[in-house]
């Protein structure tokens, strides 16, 4: 597959690694903000490759972690509502709220629905104009463009029955409060490179002036991974600070204009909790006046939401980067994908569940002798 | 002396996993773990015999003077008709292949269907063309049946279900509890292709080439391998719902074993990858209805690796890994990287990820 196996080539990652451990010299700790890299580390075991010195920490770039319990409760009000048809990404579906998941709104008998894209709601839209339609609009810049296009063409086709659930947050702010916080232990990140094919990379010239730390934007195969840490150590280890773009066949400088003028269309920034975090100043985008007739929030005032988070759960730290996964005592015992008490271990992009799942539990004795008996079978 | 009204406390099983949902929910026919937990609280206890105990594919049992297979499975796929199969194809395949895994001939099938008023009589002539033909092709008899309409919105059109009896070959003793240590794991060709053309079509996705499903009977290819070696089979599955993975992590657990497998020796098709990749997908999730896994002592795994590739459903048949003695109970995969990662049993459905 053209741009996949390339990128995933066993050979020349090992040889990447090797070039990673020939110039690393010092213990240096990196965070991967996307969730969608911590999935590719986690699945392919990139972590395991690097050298002991070099620690990934996973950020908050998770939009299922990240979406507020608030938010959560609101969407599950929304959807229980009769006469609501509420669509939402995959993912949303099993994240826990207060008392319940979408999963069993729908088993309840709400009209809970699976959409690819938020387009899709906006033709269901069109198809039930006895229903109203709510789209679950979450994620990062990269989900941005298609909710706002939806939320226009609505507009545009004077449709009454559909509105947006925003929940936007965005990667900016969020670097620049984990490197605000006095605790903060990152010394470079890797930027989600599917925000950046949206936004370019001019927002972060001024981060890496104010804080002088390598950034690096970095795509999501093992080998673009494997990439974006080798530059990420080389500044590190030459005590350089700049702003590289490893993922130079997606993402430009200036970003997708087009896309941009849309989204400057119709959203505008807000501070925005993040869930396990806090509120971030300016870290969120809502639908601006000119769309505001679209938010779901306005039109369903849903009000008495007392939300409740599991005191077990140290997800806040976990999206911090304070504590690895395992490190948090529910983990694997009050906590697992099972039965999860905060988001990072529902979404599959969520470190806890990316932890567990690939099997982080496991000691590195038992990995490595299970390694050893494949390879001596698989190649006899 | 005990009395047989008292209440036992010993065989009770405790319903508190089943109460996190009070509801079903879609998860629970997804093929993962919440399903397997209605099994396991709900079903076992009440009906508890040592047929069922087995959890097999078919339950396998002595009658008379020989050894029966049967199996049953109900089938609501939509939509009824898709590339490379249909509902009727599936619900005379599903169960032959059931029965076939189990090391039995399949010889009777009953189909029971659930309509729906206004159902179109074309579209039921064409299920049940659908069925003869599968019926015919596995060799198998369809000799009883059942009817009910439901009123229109009660149903998705039409729902069936099929049961099946087969006679279990001699000498044969496969099972999901016989996989052990040095066992060579081989699956009969690409993984996932079921899965990913029924989602291609349901939701509106085109590639380069038509992803068709990859529904056939099993039961003659099969054959030919316990003709060949049917002493070294120790457990044979057909991974349908939950996928490959789901299967390997049922077998490691009843057999009390681990597995391993070698991601990069696991056949998948360009196009399935491609899909999965734009779905946020993992392939070993992705049901297959034309698929079987084997569980092969040593000394004859390229025996009957050659003999699956000689057939036409086992041309791209793999050797994809081993079963240890460690981890028990743990599917653990070496990714291209060469690193190791668990492969855990899914909750319930598979989710497509946000980006």
């Amino acid at each position: 597959m053209k741009y996949l196996t390339e990128f995933r080539n066993g050979e020349i990652a090992q040889r990447m690694a090797r070039e990673i451990a020939q110039v690393t010299t010092r213990p240096w700790k990196i965070m991967e903000v996307c969730g969608g890299q911590t999935h590719s580390i986690i699945r392919n075991g990139i972590d395991q490759m690097l050298p002991a010195g070099i620690e990934m920490v996973h950020g908050p770039g998770c939009p299922v972690c990240v979406t507020p319990l608030e938010l959560i409760d609101k969407a599950l009000a929304i959807a229980a509502l009769p006469g609501v048809m509420f669509c939402s990404f995959g993912d949303m579906l099993r994240v826990p709220g207060t008392e319940a998941d979408l999963f069993q709104v729908k088993g309840a008998g709400g009209d809970v629905r699976v959409v690819y894209s938020p387009l899709d709601a906006v033709d269901l839209a069109v198809k039930h104009p006895d229903k109203q339609v709510v789209f679950f609009g979450v994620g990062f810049e990269t989900t941005a463009p298609a909710n706002a296009m939806s939320v226009h063409l609505a507009k545009r086709r004077g449709l009454k029955n559909f509105s947006m659930l925003v929940s936007h947050v965005l990667v900016p702010p969020a670097i620049e409060a984990i490197l605000s916080a006095p605790e903060n232990r990152v010394q470079a990140f890797l930027a989600a490179g599917h925000v950046c094919s949206v936004m370019g990379y001019w927002e972060y010239p001024p981060l890496v002036e104010k804080f002088s730390i390598p950034i690096v934007v970095t795509g999501f195969e093992p080998l673009d991974l494997l990439d974006g840490i080798r530059r990420a150590v080389l500044q590190l280890e030459r005590g350089e600070h700049r702003v590289e773009n490893a993922y130079e066949r997606i993402v430009t400088y200036a970003g997708n204009l087009e896309a941009q003028k849309l989204l400057a269309q119709v959203f505008e920034t807000t501070d925005r909790a993040w869930r396990g975090i806090g509120v971030i100043p300016h870290s969120g985008w809502r639908l601006n006046a000119a769309y505001r007739a679209f938010d779901a929030e306005e039109r369903f005032q849903i009000s008495g939401i007392r939300t409740v988070e599991s005191p077990l759960c140290h997800s806040g730290d976990v999206l911090r980067g304070t504590i690895k996964p395992a490190e948090c005592p529910a983990f694997g015992n009050e906590c697992t994908p099972r039965h999860p008490l905060g988001a990072t271990m529902v979404s599959s992009e969520g470190a806890c569940a990316a932890y567990f799942n690939y099997g982080r539990f496991l000691s590195a004795n038992d990995l490595a002798s299970a390694g050893a008996a494949l390879s001596g079978a698989a190649h006899g | 002396m005990a009395d047989a009204d008292a209440p036992d406390f010993s065989k009770w099983s405790c319903p508190l996993p089943l109460r996190d949902y009070p509801t079903i929910v879609m998860g629970h026919g997804g093929g993962g773990k919440l399903g397997n937990e209605l099994v396991e609280f709900l079903f076992l206890p009440a009906f508890r015999n040592p047929a069922l105990e087995n959890l097999g594919d078919a339950a396998v049992f002595e009658l008379g003077s020989g050894k029966l297979a049967m199996s049953t499975d109900s089938f609501v796929v939509q939509p009824l008709f898709f590339p490379g199969g249909s509902i009727g194809a599936l619900a005379v395949n599903g169960t032959v292949n059931d029965l076939a895994v189990s090391g039995a001939e399949p010889r009777f099938l009953s189909a029971s269907f659930i309509l729906e008023e206004g159902f179109l009589l074309a579209q039921l002539a064409a299920v049940v063309e659908a069925m003869a033909d599968a019926a015919r092709t596995a060799g198998v008899r369809i000799v009883t049946g059942d009817t009910k309409v439901v009123e229109r919105g009660h149903g998705d059109g039409c729902y069936i279900t099929t049961a099946g009896v087969g006679v279990v070959r001699t000498g044969v003793s496969v099972s999901s509890l016989h996989a052990m240590p040095g066992d060579v794991v081989l699956v009969s060709g690409t993984i996932g292709d079921h899965g990913m053309a029924i989602m291609s079509v349901r939701e509106g996705l085109e590639f380069e080439s038509q992803i068709r499903s990859d529904c056939a009977a099993l039961n003659g290819m099969i054959a030919t391998v316990l003709d060949a070696a049917g002493d070294a089979v120790h457990a044979m599955r057909d991974p349908t719902r939950g996928g490959l993975a789901s299967t390997l992590n049922e077998i490691a657990t009843a057999s009390n074993v681990g597995i391993e497998i070698d991601e990069a020796s696991v056949p998948v098709r360009a196009e399935v990858q491609s899909a999965c990749e734009l779905l946020g997908l993992d392939p070993v999730y992705v049901a297959n209805e034309g698929k079987a896994v084997f569980f092969v002592r040593p000394d004859s795994a390229d025996r009957v690796l050659e003999t699956l590739r000689v057939h036409p459903l086992g041309r791209d048949a793999a050797r994809i890994g081993l079963v240890v003695a460690q981890h028990p109970r743990m599917l653990v995969a070496r990714t291209a990287m060469g690193a190791n990662r668990v492969i855990p049993t899914q909750i319930g459905e598979q989710l497509p990820r946000i980006c």
